[in-house]
């Protein structure tokens, strides 16, 4: 008698609470969702692979800068219906340099044609786009949704001069109710690998025929103890299969063999550039070179809260870590940060081509709430970023304007304009700080708002 | 310029194993059985109200294992894992309940296969703690036996690779999963396309996947699914005869003894995992 009485009380309670769990659950993604509308997202850079072009986002535009004429390169076709009508957050040529793929916060993914630089194909997604990735026979263009779906879209009969053929994305795995921030294709293409907010690394066979669905998991990478921000592969001739490394909220970079999922290597850059730890500033992006030696760490700026000499702060909060990779013995180490002088200039991300010896970073904002100041974008290139050498003039170091390839032209297309009021530096980096945890970071209830929780469940209807 | 020294730092130094609070530990640990009725021998409710400490890692309040290698066995299975360090036992829990509820069926296969490790996950909190001192009574009033059964506070749907690895398990079952009627609310099935896809991860090649419902629309739902998915295939009537588990899904869990009860209809789909063909 007294178990069934119990547990007719256990029904309705746990029936509520379940309830109230599941849709939290929902309601923070779908709150999440609706607040990203009046959210800051970070300015984006993509390198074409053979260093014919570069491309930036800010906002909902898409700037392109031709590094062959050395000219500003116009959409061929800049009518509104052509354009994206919200924040970009994902940029990625293909291996080829043939295609570029943006899409974002409108829900659209556009295909351009890296020549014409014609739209050649656009796809509606269901939610907002969170990450792309192109498959190495460049037969499919991925992406990933704000809910934790991957998709796929084919793109036979994409042409240039033949542009805009009906194409539908078909589902092909997902992320139960997660944020997928990365989707990276191995560099032999049998992989794809997707990285969430619930820490997880997931490394999936692509099959022959992916639009039946990808089903079969290889690996977890699991051991980071925050969202996953970020992934590249680093292989060279030697490792063509190379290994995984990821990015964190966790302040950490970690390098995986995605066969095992087995973590090799954790290098904690938060500690080592000596952020403070309480911040845990998140990595937000990498770039390994294609000799497999160097990774670059872009890192978010720390909240000043600890007193540091003037000298130090210069020195370690602006620029980009570099580790040093090895390969053979598996290990990633501390190298060096390079600073960037002179201005408050945290990297939202990197792009490089792939021979190249010049690293390229961008910083800025969709908006800045409470400044004049609508967007903001600032380019700055790495000179040598190459194996290190010994050598003292071959120290990589950041261009100054009047070196950067392309000059004046190239910032005023990619910047907007040729110099930066460097007082927006900062609210950018704060901004975009808050952005990306109030997405990606796990809500930490206070104790307060975990009893009112409690108490408005109907565990306390209980008679004791 | 601005240099670092160099120090690759050891994963296992960074990431300490994270899994029961401090409560839940000297819960699994308490051997009175003070915190039972003494007339009906079940746990007393106020002795497993919710946990006061919550983890960061997760956006509920339990925690989650970094990764299996972090699930610690010492807190699940004592007597079988004196130590946190089980690096010398090459023993892993082999079957999982999804969504175990009161933790029937688990309490019976506990002693039907003495030698596998077996786990129920369930989502709610105090039906965890109830099946926690279910499992704790029983040992110590039938001392030797079900030290091979455990429950875990988690969300199944998001957490499964944090718990087993690839090819771990040789079991898996969804017994009268919750409904969620409405089509939109289909995504939050325990059995879809997707999640198939991760349970085919944990299970080995041959491992058998056990679900039953009493609503006939989710039950065609869940056969569909695993009829549509590569890496499983239906298990022949015959074989299902044979396997003394199939009986339990109706007797020994609290539903299925409800829906018995009541003369209600029960719709199961039991698959096989193979491999991937082509
Ligand atoms: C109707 S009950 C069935 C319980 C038990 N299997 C039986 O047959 O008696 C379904 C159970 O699944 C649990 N559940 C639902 N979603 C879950 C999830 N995502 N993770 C873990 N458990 C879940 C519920 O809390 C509930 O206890």
């Amino acid at each position: 008698m007294e178990e069934a009485q119990m547990k007719e009380e256990f029904k309705t309670e746990t029936n509520e609470t379940q309830m109230e769990e599941k849709e939290t659950e929902d309601t923070q993604l779908e709150e999440k969702d609706s607040y990203l509308q009046t959210e800051v997202a970070p300015a984006l850079i993509a390198l074409h692979p053979f260093d014919q072009s570069i491309a930036v986002t800010v906002g909902s535009e898409l700037r392109i800068f031709n590094l062959v004429k050395n000219c500003a390169v116009s959409l061929a076709d800049e009518s509104k219906e052509m354009l994206h009508r919200d924040s970009i957050r994902a940029l990625r040529f293909s291996d080829s340099g043939k295609l570029l793929v943006s899409a974002g916060d409108d829900k659209l993914v556009k295909i351009w044609g890296a020549e014409s630089w014609q739209c050649l194909c656009t796809v509606n997604s269901e939610k907002r786009v969170s990450a792309v990735a192109i498959s190495k026979d460049e037969q499919y263009v991925c992406f990933a949704d704000k809910f934790g779906v991957v998709w796929i879209v084919d793109l036979v009969g994409l042409a240039e001069n033949q542009p805009n053929p009906d194409k539908n994305a078909v589902a092909i795995f997902g992320h139960y109710c997660s944020i997928i921030t990365s989707l990276e294709f191995s560099p032999d293409g049998r992989f794809i690998v997707s990285a969430d907010r619930d820490f997880k690394i997931r490394v999936s066979v692509f099959p022959k025929y992916p639009l039946k669905g990808v089903h079969e998991i290889q690996s977890f990478c699991l051991g980071h103890s925050e969202f996953v921000s970020c992934l590249t592969f680093v292989h060279n001739s030697d490792f063509p299969q190379g290994f995984l490394v990821s990015g964190s909220g966790d302040s950490t970079v970690c390098m995986w063999d995605v066969t095992s999922g087995s973590l090799l290597c954790t290098s904690d850059v938060g500690r080592e550039a000596n952020l403070s730890e309480e911040s845990h500033p998140a990595v937000t992006d990498l770039y390994a070179t294609a000799d497999g030696s160097l990774v670059a760490v872009a890192i978010q700026r720390q909240a000043l809260e600890i007193p540091l000499s003037f000298d130090l702060l210069l020195s370690i909060l602006q620029g980009i870590l570099l580790l040093s990779c090895d390969l053979s013995a598996k290990r990633l180490s501390m190298l060096k940060v390079v600073p960037v002088p002179g201005e408050t200039f945290i990297p939202t991300r990197l792009g490089t081509k792939l021979s190249g010896n010049l690293l390229w970073m961008v910083t800025g904002a969709s908006n800045l709430p409470g400044t004049k100041e609508s967007s903001f974008a600032r380019i700055r290139a790495v000179s040598c970023f190459k194996k290190k050498s010994n050598d003292s003039d071959l120290e990589p170091r950041v261009l100054e304007d009047t070196e950067v390839p392309g000059g004046d032209q190239l910032l005023e297309k990619l910047q907007g304009s040729v110099s930066v009021e460097s007082t927006v530096f900062s609210a950018a980096a704060d901004a975009l700080n808050a952005a990306m945890s109030s997405l990606l970071r796990k809500k930490q209830y206070s104790d307060e708002k975990r009893d009112f929780r409690k108490k408005t469940r109907n565990d306390k209807k209980f008679k004791q | 310029m601005f240099f670092l020294k160099s120090r690759p730092i050891e994963a296992s130094s960074l990431h300490q194993p994270i899994i029961l609070g401090k409560k839940a530990r000297s819960m699994l640990e308490s051997k009175g059985n003070s915190t039972f009725n003494k007339s009906t021998g079940l746990p007393r409710k106020r002795f497993y109200r919710a946990r006061a400490h919550s983890n960061p890692l997760s956006d509920s309040h339990f925690p989650v294992p970094l990764s299996p290698q972090h699930v610690d066995y010492s807190l699940h299975f004592p007597q079988i894992f004196p130590s946190p360090d089980r690096s010398g036992d090459a023993r892993r829990i082999e079957f999982a309940d999804v969504g175990c509820g009161f933790g029937g069926l688990c309490i019976s296969l506990s002693t039907l296969f003495p030698e596998k490790l077996m786990i129920g996950m369930e989502i709610r909190d105090k039906v965890t703690e109830y099946v926690k001192e279910r499992i704790l009574g029983l040992r110590t009033t039938n001392p030797g036996q079900y030290q091979n059964v455990s429950v875990v506070r988690t969300n199944s749907m998001k957490y499964i690779p944090n718990y087993f690895e690839k090819g771990q398990l040789s079991k898996m079952f969804f017994l009268f999963p919750d409904p969620h009627f409405k089509e939109k609310n289909h995504r939050r099935r325990v059995i879809s396309p997707f999640l198939l896809d991760e349970y085919a991860y944990v299970l080995k090649e041959g491992g058998i996947i056990y679900t039953i419902t009493d609503v006939e629309e989710l039950g065609v739902w869940m056969r569909t699914c695993l009829e549509n998915h590569p890496m499983f295939e239906c298990i022949t009537d015959e074989e299902l005869e044979a396997d003394p588990v199939v009986k339990l899904l109706v007797s020994a869990t609290e539903e299925g003894q409800k829906v018995a009860r009541n003369g209600g209809q029960t719709f199961q789909a039991v698959f096989r995992r193979v491999a991937l063909s082509g």
